[in-house]
């Protein structure tokens, strides 16, 4: 469904991400992991196209279903989003402009796509919000986003990323922001949707606990860099990757995953890379560096769809 | 470079124009008050005019170029010494309230809007009318009416020092309110008022120039730049360099100022940032 | 929010009785308006004579409260130069002025919007920089020195516009285009700045995500929100020139509020200018306060919070 190898985004004189490769699968949910500051957003946002100005992207190849993202242009990227890749973004208070109506904003995005009456559209629009667990539709319908509760707003964005019946559902921490007690209903809610409808889902989250209930395959971002890459099971039962490693071993009782649980279990900081930057961006804070780790790094296979980015071997 | 060339230019005018205010009327060979009925509105040079008067005479045959880089100094005093007078009122009003905030802001804030409402011109007109024209009258006027914008910036950057730290370490520590306002806070606004006073010199500026071409300003036979292009209005449709000449230096001084101001802010915030 | 629109009408009431006192005082200063009236050949009984019948030989704070007392009623007094109640004079020259301000503000919109918008969309461009030199020239361009070089211009060498007087509406566009001028920087700079901060905000981001056209996230999603402040200030700058337009009026030879302020100015008729004076500034505030109202009706978050 979404196939993205070595995407390269800079900021000036910074790489915030380095030869990042993803793939999601139809109807998968693919949790991409990883601290503060990574390049989880910058990936998902140079997947759309929606960098900031004075971003650069490169790539050797994003695909979307058979058709090269890359080579489209603005216009024809903006008819795949929203239309057929769906995103959720990490700040729902700032996300839904606040001088237009729920339904202004809900409805707008299916008439662009799928035309059609205000009527149909605004019917499609309650019963979405329905969907997505908002009581009371036809109210919230006519309500301005300063009215709504953060885990509203949050479920809007969520019924606004469907309205058009997307393949690909891009959420971007989508919980972060919210209290503890709203979290979890965000979580279901997306896990059930993604089983309903058959969407691919690329779940950027910092939360273990999240990435065992939903995922089917996951990703571990290190310092804008997919340092591992595995089917869930695979790897909780056997990470390959130090940076993993640590990063389970920080999670008290294995096995039996807490939500909530922060994502920061290895000392040090995630390093600023510059643009130059030969070799593994972990070997400052791993515990098995080894000269060879300034020179270069192979991605290894240990199994049919876990790899790693590692001097070691299993 | 490109960027700092407006600000480059600006400093340029203003330079030239300071020169030309302290030394030109010791260097241009005619008196600007000197008439010369039998030579009354002798084109400029480039239009044919004699090499005498480089910018040709007015209309009762005065050397134009001696009218104007007087007139630069009518200008450049009028602009620099009203923005002086209002920017002590406006700085004071606004850094009290900004300071103290409670009614005396409250006090401050409806001084602000009350002379925010007075029409501006109409209000300068009167006065200048009511007590006489000259030059220190119309100083005087619009320095008394330019110091709102003063009060407003002095009053929200001071509320935005007051909340730093070391403002309020030096309250807990005892210093006077005077103390910390003199201190603390003025020298951490004075780089915002200075671009303020930029703008408030252009205005006044240009202010004296309309109050003078309504026949309020500066009174004749001064060479007030505004008072110039009033008195050529009546030959300009003939000979439209009378009106040409003043009101170009008008624009390209005031435009000058703004340009300087625009970039102070620029580098200021660049510095900050830095 | 009916609080607030309280608190704003009592302020307004007291900055109008501010503004009574200084339009009082302000004729007052200097000069003895009688000696005016009566002219230069008047002997000193005449001046005598107009004195008690003007009530100019009162006290003053007499005369003042004589006359506040008169403008509450709604009596603006006579005016000493055209021998004619005051109100009448404003009302015959209110509407022109009113039609100059309305016609430079829309001036002002129609040049400083698009500027602002196409700045903004080129933030730190060339295009960003030249937009604002234009900006700046306006802000350095004295009004009556350009509606001189505009009366030579377009309307005698190319005779395509009139170059004085109101004989039918075509006479505003000249003055209504020289007043939009003072107008347009700070319209400019606000609509720029406000675009500047939309464009970059998580809602724009989310258009951009629901696939929605440029032009569509441009003005409907990102001007919409940049529009409240520009609207607030649309209104004081219209205050402004209302109070401005004094200069294109004398230059236009108008028979507007500003001319008929000049005139009565130069002539010492201080019951019309003190009535000028005071009607600005009621229509100042009145402006301000419209400006909040629109500005509560304009930003859901006001009207519902
Ligand atoms: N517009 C930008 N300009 C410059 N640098 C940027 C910009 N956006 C992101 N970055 C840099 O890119 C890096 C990755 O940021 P990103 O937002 O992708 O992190 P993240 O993994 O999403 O973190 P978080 O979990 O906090 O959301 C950061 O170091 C950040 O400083
Ligand atoms: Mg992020």
């Amino acid at each position: 469904m979404l196939d993205v190898a070595g995407l390269r985004v800079s900021f000036g004189a910074i790489e915030a991400v380095h030869g990042v490769s993803l793939r999601v699968r139809h109807g998968e949910t693919h949790c991409l992991v990883g601290e503060s500051g990574c390049g989880k957003s910058v990936t998902a946002l140079a997947i759309m196209g929606l960098l900031a100005r004075g971003a650069r992207r490169r790539a050797e190849r994003i695909g979307f279903d058979g058709t090269d993202l890359l080579a489209l242009s603005d216009r024809g990227m903006g008819r795949l989003r929203g239309s057929r890749i769906g995103m959720i973004f990490q700040e729902p208070m700032t996300s839904l402009n606040p001088a237009y109506t729920v339904s202004s904003q809900l409805t707008e995005v299916y008439r662009r796509h799928r035309g059609g009456t205000r009527a149909a559209a605004t019917e499609r629009a309650a019963a979405l919000l329905g969907r997505v667990g908002i009581s009371a539709p036809g109210l919230r319908l006519g309500q301005f986003p300063h009215q709504l509760s953060g885990g509203l707003r949050q479920r809007v964005m969520i019924a606004m990323a469907l309205m058009c019946d997307p393949d690909l559902l891009i959420a971007d921490e989508p919980t972060t922001a919210l209290d503890v007690t709203v979290q979890a209903g965000i979580l279901r809610l997306l896990a059930a949707l993604q089983a309903e409808m058959g969407l691919a889902l690329l779940l950027i989250t910092h939360d273990l606990g999240v990435v065992a209930r939903v995922a089917h395959q996951v990703s571990v971002m290190y310092a804008g860099e997919v340092v591992e890459s595995a089917p869930v099971a695979a790897l909780f039962a056997r990470p390959t990757h130090p940076y993993t490693q640590g990063l389970l071993a920080s999670v008290p009782v294995p096995g039996k995953l807490r939500r909530g649980q922060p994502l920061d279990p290895i000392p040090g900081s995630v390093p600023r890379i510059p643009p130059d930057f030969v070799g593994c961006g972990f070997r400052e804070r791993c515990r098995f560096a080894m000269p060879a780790c300034a020179v270069a790094v192979p991605l290894r296979e240990r199994a049919p769809g876990h790899s790693y980015l590692c001097q070691l071997t299993p | 470079m490109l960027r700092h060339l407006p600000t480059a230019l600006g400093a340029l005018i203003v330079g030239a124009a300071l020169l030309a205010a302290l030394f030109g009327p010791s260097l241009v060979p005619h008196d600007p008050f000197a008439q010369d009925l039998l030579r009354r509105l002798v084109p400029p040079a480039w239009l044919g005019g004699d090499a005498a008067h480089p910018l040709g005479t007015d209309q009762l045959g005065r050397d134009y170029l001696a009218r104007l880089v007087y007139g630069a100094r009518i200008s450049l005093v009028i602009g620099v010494v009203a923005a002086l007078t209002s920017g002590l009122i406006g700085i004071t009003l606004g850094v009290l309230g900004g300071f103290f905030g409670g009614w005396v802001d409250d006090l401050v804030m409806f001084a602000i809007t009350c002379r925010l409402s007075i029409p501006l011109i109409l209000v300068a007109l009167a006065v200048v009318s009511a007590v006489g024209s000259s030059l220190s009258v119309v100083v005087l006027t619009l320095g008394l009416l330019l110091w709102d914008r003063f009060a407003v910036v002095a009053r929200t950057t001071t509320m935005q020092v007051r909340r730093l730290d070391y403002v309020a370490a030096a309250q807990a520590a005892g210093a006077s309110g005077f103390h910390v306002l003199w201190r603390e806070v003025l020298p951490n606004i004075a780089h915002h008022l200075v671009v303020v006073a930029t703008l408030e010199v252009a205005l006044a500026i240009l202010l004296e120039a309309v109050l003078s071409f309504l026949g309020l300003g500066v009174p004749a036979p001064l060479p007030s730049w505004g008072l110039m292009i009033a008195e050529g209005r009546d030959y300009m449709f003939f000979e439209p360099w009378v009106i040409m000449v003043p009101g170009l230096s008008l624009f390209v001084l005031v435009l000058g100022i703004n340009l300087l101001g625009d970039g102070l802010r620029d580098l200021l915030a660049a510095s900050r940032d830095a | 929010m009916r609080r607030f629109i309280l608190r704003r009408a009592i302020l307004g009431v007291l900055v109008c009785m501010t503004v009574l006192v200084i339009s009082f005082g302000l004729t007052r200063v200097a000069g003895d308006p009688a000696l005016a009236v009566a002219g230069p050949q008047a002997t000193a009984a005449d001046v005598a004579a107009i004195r008690r019948a003007y009530g100019l030989d009162r006290p003053l704070p007499e005369q003042f409260f004589t006359w506040v007392g008169a403008v509450a009623r709604g009596d603006l007094g006579r005016s000493y130069l055209f021998r004619e109640p005051v109100a009448n004079l404003i009302r015959a020259r209110l509407p022109i002025t009113l039609t100059l301000g309305l016609v430079g503000l829309g001036f002002a919109l129609l040049i400083a919007l698009p500027l602002g918008i196409v700045a903004a969309l080129h933030e730190g461009t060339p295009t960003d920089r030249l937009v604002m030199l234009v900006a700046l020239l306006g802000q350095a361009m004295p009004s009556f020195w350009l509606a001189l070089l505009l009366i030579i211009g377009l309307g005698l060498r190319l005779q395509w516009l009139p170059i004085s007087g109101i004989d039918d509406w075509t006479g505003y566009l000249l003055p209504g285009l020289v007043l939009a001028f003072s107008a347009i920087p700070a319209l400019m700079r606000l609509t720029r700045s406000g675009m500047i901060d939309a464009l970059g905000s998580d809602y724009i981001r989310t258009a951009r995500a629901k696939g929605l056209s440029r032009a569509s996230i441009v003005l409907k999603h990102a001007a919409r929100n940049a529009a409240m402040p520009v609207v607030a200030i649309a209104a004081v700058q219209l205050g402004f020139m209302l109070g401005g337009s004094i200069v294109i009026e004398s230059v236009f030879s108008l028979p507007g509020l500003g001319f008929l302020a000049w005139e009565s100015i130069s002539k010492n008729d201080f019951p019309v200018v003190q009535a000028v004076v005071l009607l600005l500034a009621v229509i100042y505030i009145a402006l301000t306060l419209f400006a909040d109202l629109l500005n509560a009706a304009l930003d859901p978050r006001l009207r519902t919070g």
